[in-house]
């Protein structure tokens, strides 16, 4: 299983790098939009996993927890995993498309179709994983967040044509159209090929290590309160400590009371700053509890002890 | 299933006639909406005219996540939530009452709010009967999604924050629909106005066929 997790980064990593290499400078500029085509090779792979890849596999999963017979924790936590970067692949979806329309388009965003019905996506992905941090029992927490993306996944078809049907601008597909790669040629076609595959191999290995990470979550929530009992007990027991019970509160007392005084003296003969060192220790006493009474005994007896 | 989903309408406005919660918050709410609409687009009689449809229908989407709100409010305390469980109502009856106590609501606070948005911002609707399909369309979408959401949220200590967060993104169709299909209606334009049903009435069957499946799980999810 590691192994194999390896070989995928490894592999998505080398894909990215030879689509950045091809992408930046191995292929030519485009007629009419110049260098900003190199967004191309980027722009419609990250938007292909985001909607269909990680958003298919959400639903997908999600309906298999939902589905009596197929219901085990694996479908709840690969729909969190994929949601969550489904929501990620999404933002990027819109951050590269709002740079590459500001200078083709001439503006950051448009009420365009595909604009709006990508953005309320991120918006229901984001309702998703909003839901998921809530606290709740783990099968609960599962159930409530597999109708959640159901009901999501229903409305995402809907947006869809609403907004088609509400205005459009976005150019057509370049490759999903009827006459198969029509529009792209050559070292172009290859790069973006490749650029689909990086991105699916990045996202293979992500969504792997998403939902290692979840299983590991879910092993360490039952254990959570005895590891930060365990962290406080250590922390009550400072390594050079002579003698465990009283010291910290002795210490605590002795350092209060020095530093009290010294601001006294600065503070000069004025009547009020005079009384400050008196409420510092008696705090700090309060604090060091049953050692109130050789705190009392002033400041100069901890040092002695410390030494 | 129809006689627990009257059962359960009729309870969840016998409560709503005795508190008055939709009456004086809900309501009062939306009116002041339009008019803070109105402060915002500022006093040109035209601009008003052209904007009335949207704010309209802003104004109901807001609402309506209050009304859900409302409509789950009264059956978190003193264990009401599993008194409807315990009496052995269909789940799919218990939504759908539900669905139709908000949408009464909803209607009643649509006859006010057009009157507001007649009055306030001028707007004249050549084709009402375009208009009511589409608010009759859009009020059972909206109350059915609202409730599968507010079902969703209920028994949440954050539900007051998560509920909008989750439910507005889902409604913004019939925000579009709706109000696209009050301008057509507003200015005449009937078949545009009525290609925008066809968004409004798959959303309204569609949430109402989730909500039906998906109601029980979520019932035994809340507690």
């Amino acid at each position: 299983m590691r192994r194999w997790l390896a070989v995928v980064g490894l592999a998505g990593l080398a894909a990215t790098a030879a689509t950045v290499w091809l992408g930046l400078w191995v292929t030519p500029p485009d007629a009419t939009l110049g260098d900003t085509v190199r967004l191309l090779y980027l722009h419609p792979a990250i938007a292909f996993v985001a909607l269909y890849v990680a958003g298919g596999l959400a639903a997908g999963s999600s309906i298999l927890y939902l589905w009596p017979r197929t219901r085990s924790p694996f479908w709840d936590r690969l729909a969190a995993s994929s949601v969550e970067l489904a929501a990620l692949f999404c933002a990027l979806t819109l951050v590269t498309g709002s740079l590459w329309g500001r200078p083709t388009w001439g503006v950051w965003w448009t009420w365009d179709a595909r604009l709006t019905s990508t953005a309320l996506l991120l918006v229901l992905l984001v309702g998703y994983l909003a839901l998921r941090r809530v606290p709740a029992d783990p099968e609960v927490r599962a159930r409530r967040c597999a109708v959640a993306a159901l009901v999501a996944a229903v409305d995402v078809p809907i947006v869809h044509f609403s907004v088609v049907w509400w205005q459009t601008l976005h150019q057509g597909g370049t490759i999903l159209n009827p006459e198969l790669q029509a529009h792209v040629h050559g070292s172009m076609a290859w790069t973006l090929l490749l650029g689909f595959v990086a991105i699916l191999l990045d996202f293979v290995w992500l969504v792997t290590v998403r939902y290692r990470l979840e299983v590991l979550r879910d092993q360490a929530g039952g254990t959570e309160l005895e590891i930060s009992l365990a962290e406080r007990h250590a922390e009550g027991t400072p390594a050079g400590a002579p003698s465990a019970p009283t010291a910290p509160g002795a210490l605590a007392v002795a350092s209060s009371g020095l530093d009290a005084k010294p601001a006294a003296t600065r503070a000069g003969p004025a009547p009020v700053p005079a009384v400050a060192p008196v409420p510092a220790v008696a705090a700090a006493g309060g604090a060091g509890g049953p050692q109130t009474e050789r705190s009392g005994a002033g400041p100069g007896h901890a040092p002695d002890r410390d030494r | 299933m129809w006689r627990d989903a009257l059962l359960v309408a009729g309870k969840d406005l016998r409560i709503e006639a005795r508190s008055r919660v939709a009456l004086w918050q809900v309501l009062p709410f939306a009116l002041l909406a339009i008019v803070l609409f109105a402060f915002a687009l500022g006093p040109a009689p035209e601009a008003l005219r052209q904007a009335a449809p949207a704010v309209f229908w802003l104004a109901v989407l807001f609402s309506t996540v209050l009304a859900v709100q409302r409509s789950f409010a009264i059956e978190s305390g003193e264990g009401t939530r599993d008194g409807l469980r315990l009496s052995g109502i269909d789940p799919a009856g218990v939504f759908l009452g539900k669905v139709a106590a908000v949408a009464v609501q909803l209607v009643a606070l649509q006859v006010v709010l057009w009157v507001g948005v007649t009055v306030l911002f001028g707007l004249k609707i050549h084709a009402p009967w375009l208009a009511l399909v589409a608010s009759a369309l859009a009020t059972v979408g909206l109350a059915a999604a609202g409730v599968v959401y507010g079902a969703l949220s209920a028994g949440l200590r954050v539900r007051e924050t998560l509920l909008p967060m989750l439910v507005l993104p889902v409604l913004a169709p019939v925000l579009l629909a709706g109000s696209r299909a009050w301008m057509a209606a507003a200015g005449g334009a009937v078949p545009a106005g009525v290609s925008w049903l066809r968004i409004l009435a798959p959303f309204a069957v569609v949430y109402l066929a989730v909500g039906m499946i998906a109601y029980g799980p979520l019932q035994e999810a809340a507690t």
